[in-house]
C-alpha cells in the first residue's frame, strides 16, 4: 500500500504552528485594525484549518480525488453563503412599490 | 507474546480484501473516500448555522459585539488549546496503527479520549456560568442592564443581542454533540484495538476515525474566532 506515514517531527512542528495561529488570532483580535478584524480572524482560521487538513487529515498526501472532495464542500459553503448574503444585503437598495 | 513492532507488510498481509474492491489501496481509499463524502454534507449541515450567523452578523454588527463579550476569552483558548492537543493525539494514534503499534495506539486513542472529555468539562463549565448570568435564551434570558446604554433593550437591537446567543448555544452545542459522537467512536476504536477485532490492526478504521476527529477540531478553529472575538476593541 502507498499509505504515507506522517512523522512525529512534522505533527509535533504543525501543533505548535496551530498554537501559534491561535495566539495570533487573539493578538489581533486586540490589535486596532478596524474593519479588518473579521477578514484577519478568517485568514488565520483558514490557515489553520489547512494545516489541520494537509497533514493530519492527510490531504496533502492522499488521492487527488480527496482533494475534489474537500475542495467541493467548501464550495458549495460558498455558493450558500455568496447567494444568502447577496440577498439579505441588497433588500434595501431598490424601492420597490407595495413593499 | 506479540512483538512490539509489526513492520507494515505484516499487518497488512492480515487485512481482509472485501470481494467489491480489486486490492487493498483500492479498498482503503474508498473507506477514506466514504468518509470524507460524509464530511462534505457535514460542512453544509453546520453551513447552515453559519450561514444564519453571517446573516445577522451583518445585519447587526453592533449588538453581535457587545454580545461576544460576554463570552469567557480565555477559556475559549484554552478550550482550543485542548481540542488541538487532541488532534495531536489522534494524529500520533493514525500513526501508531500505520506502524502496526497496538500499544501504544490505544495509549493515544484513550489521550485523545480525554483530552475530548477535558473540552467538554471546560466547555460545561462556560454554560453554567452564562446560566447564572442570565445569558441562555428561552430558559433565563435577562438583557444586561450596563449594555442599555448602547442598545434599546426593548428594541430590535436587544432581539439581535439575544440572537447572538441563540447562535451561540446552537452552534457550540451542536459542536459539543459532535465530539460526544468522536468520543463514544475513539473508545469504541479502542475497544475493540485492544480485542484485535481488526484484520490488519485496524490501520484504515483508525485513519477514518481521525478524519471525523479533525473535522470537529476544524468546526471549533473556527467558531473560537466568530463567537469569541468579535470586534473587541470597538
Amino acid at each position: 500500500m502507498t499509505t504515507h506515514i506522517v512523522s512525529v517531527r512534522t505533527n509535533v512542528i504543525v501543533f505548535l504552528v496551530l498554537l501559534i495561529l491561535l495566539f495570533a488570532t487573539i493578538g489581533a483580535a486586540h490589535l486596532p485594525l478596524g474593519p479588518l478584524h473579521l477578514p484577519a480572524a478568517l485568514v488565520i482560521a483558514a490557515a489553520k484549518a489547512v494545516l489541520i487538513g494537509l497533514f493530519y487529515m492527510h490531504v496533502y498526501y492522499r488521492h487527488r480525488l480527496t482533494w475534489v472532495v474537500s475542495i467541493a464542500s467548501l464550495l458549495w459553503l460558498g455558493i450558500l453563503l455568496a447567494l444568502t448574503l447577496s440577498d439579505f444585503l441588497s433588500r434595501g437598495w431598490l424601492a420597490i412599490p407595495g413593499k | 507474546m506479540e512483538p512490539s513492532t509489526i513492520t507494515s507488510t505484516d499487518a497488512e498481509s492480515m487485512t481482509i480484501l472485501m470481494p467489491q474492491f480489486d486490492d487493498l489501496e483500492q479498498q482503503q481509499v474508498a473507506s477514506n473516500l466514504g468518509m470524507w463524502m460524509f464530511l462534505a454534507t457535514e460542512v453544509m449541515f453546520f453551513g447552515g448555522l453559519i450561514a444564519a450567523y453571517v446573516v445577522y452578523r451583518a445585519l447587526s454588527p453592533h449588538e453581535f459585539a457587545l454580545a461576544s463579550r460576554h463570552l469567557r476569552l480565555w477559556m475559549g483558548c484554552v478550550n482550543t488549546v485542548v481540542l488541538l492537543g487532541s488532534s495531536l493525539a489522534m494524529a500520533m494514534a493514525v500513526r501508531s496503527a500505520q506502524l502496526g503499534r497496538r500499544r501504544e495506539l490505544i495509549v493515544f486513542l484513550l489521550i485523545t479520549m480525554g483530552l475530548g472529555l477535558g473540552f467538554l468539562g471546560i466547555k460545561a463549565v462556560e454554560y453554567y456560568l452564562e446560566y447564572r448570568e442570565f445569558l441562555i435564551p428561552g430558559l433565563n434570558f435577562r438583557f444586561p442592564e450596563h449594555d442599555a446604554p448602547s442598545t434599546d433593550p426593548s428594541g430590535l437591537g436587544a432581539k439581535r443581542f439575544e440572537l447572538f446567543f441563540v447562535l451561540y448555544f446552537f452552534m457550540t452545542g451542536l459542536h459539543a454533540f459532535h465530539l460526544i459522537v468522536g468520543i463514544v467512536l475513539v473508545g469504541v476504536m479502542a475497544y475493540l484495538v485492544w480485542r484485535r477485532w481488526f484484520s490488519g490492526g485496524g490501520e484504515t478504521q483508525i485513519e477514518v476515525t481521525g478524519l471525523y476527529w479533525h473535522f470537529v477540531d476544524v468546526v471549533w478553529v473556527f467558531l473560537y474566532p466568530l463567537l469569541y472575538l468579535i470586534d473587541i476593541r470597538s
